[in-house]
């Protein structure tokens, strides 16, 4: 090992040391709100006043003619959604249809009373105490 | 010399009911191959699509569950 080469790890290591705190202080500041996060307060309005619902696909969906504001509101979480999917279906093998498909059985069981949900037959449906109506193929 | 002959003829008579009946059970046996084709083809799909759906469901839970904003 040569002078340069020695000053040059000496330099690396503190370095590398400050980075991977660095990013360890990122992943969990990162982390932490992504798991916190909670509902835009207009898509929780939209949702708990049963304009927009949950579809058997796995997307969010209008159980009424939505103002332009709700639409576009859907439509970005919906686009978000379908990126999520996308990241899971490819890392655990599946289509997008089908990890899509599976997140919708659980959101619509995850629905609460008063929100409203598409049945198998595309009837919009007001979730109740009784379990929601959903997919024969749902777990 | 008549009693061979139709002892032949008897015996001839007999293969050839035993040939039609042969003939009439394999018959049948295709007729029962192809009814429930159908049905066994549906029963399939389904059972995939539940397979993977259950093989999905703890991945779909834990993305839900990380990603509550646009859930």
């Amino acid at each position: 090992m040569t002078g340069n080469d020695m000053m040059r790890f000496k330099m690396w290591k503190p370095t590398g040391l400050a980075l991977a705190a660095i990013a360890a202080t990122a992943a969990v500041a990162l982390a932490v709100p992504s798991a916190m996060a909670q509902r835009d307060p207009a898509y929780a309005a939209a949702r708990a006043a049963g304009q927009i619902g949950e579809q058997p696909d796995g997307y969010l969906g209008f159980a009424s003619t939505p103002t332009p504001a709700i639409r576009a509101l859907v439509q970005d979480l919906n686009i978000k959604r379908k990126a999520a999917y996308t990241e899971r279906a490819q890392a655990t093998g599946s289509t997008v249809e089908q990890f899509a498909f599976t997140s919708g059985c659980n959101l619509i069981a995850n629905t609460k009373p008063g929100e409203k949900y598409q049945a198998p037959d595309g009837r919009w449906l007001t979730r109740d105490g009784s379990p929601p109506v959903r997919n024969a193929s749902c777990p | 010399m008549n009693t061979p002959k139709t002892a032949a003829r008897r015996r001839a008579i007999t293969v050839r009911g035993l040939a039609v009946l042969i003939g009439a059970t394999a018959l049948t046996g295709c007729v029962q191959i192809e009814t429930p084709d159908k049905p066994i083809e549906i029963n399939l799909n389904i059972n995939i699509r539940q397979e993977v759906v259950y093989r999905l469901d703890g991945d779909a839970k834990k993305l839900i569950e990380q990603n509550s904003e646009i859930f």
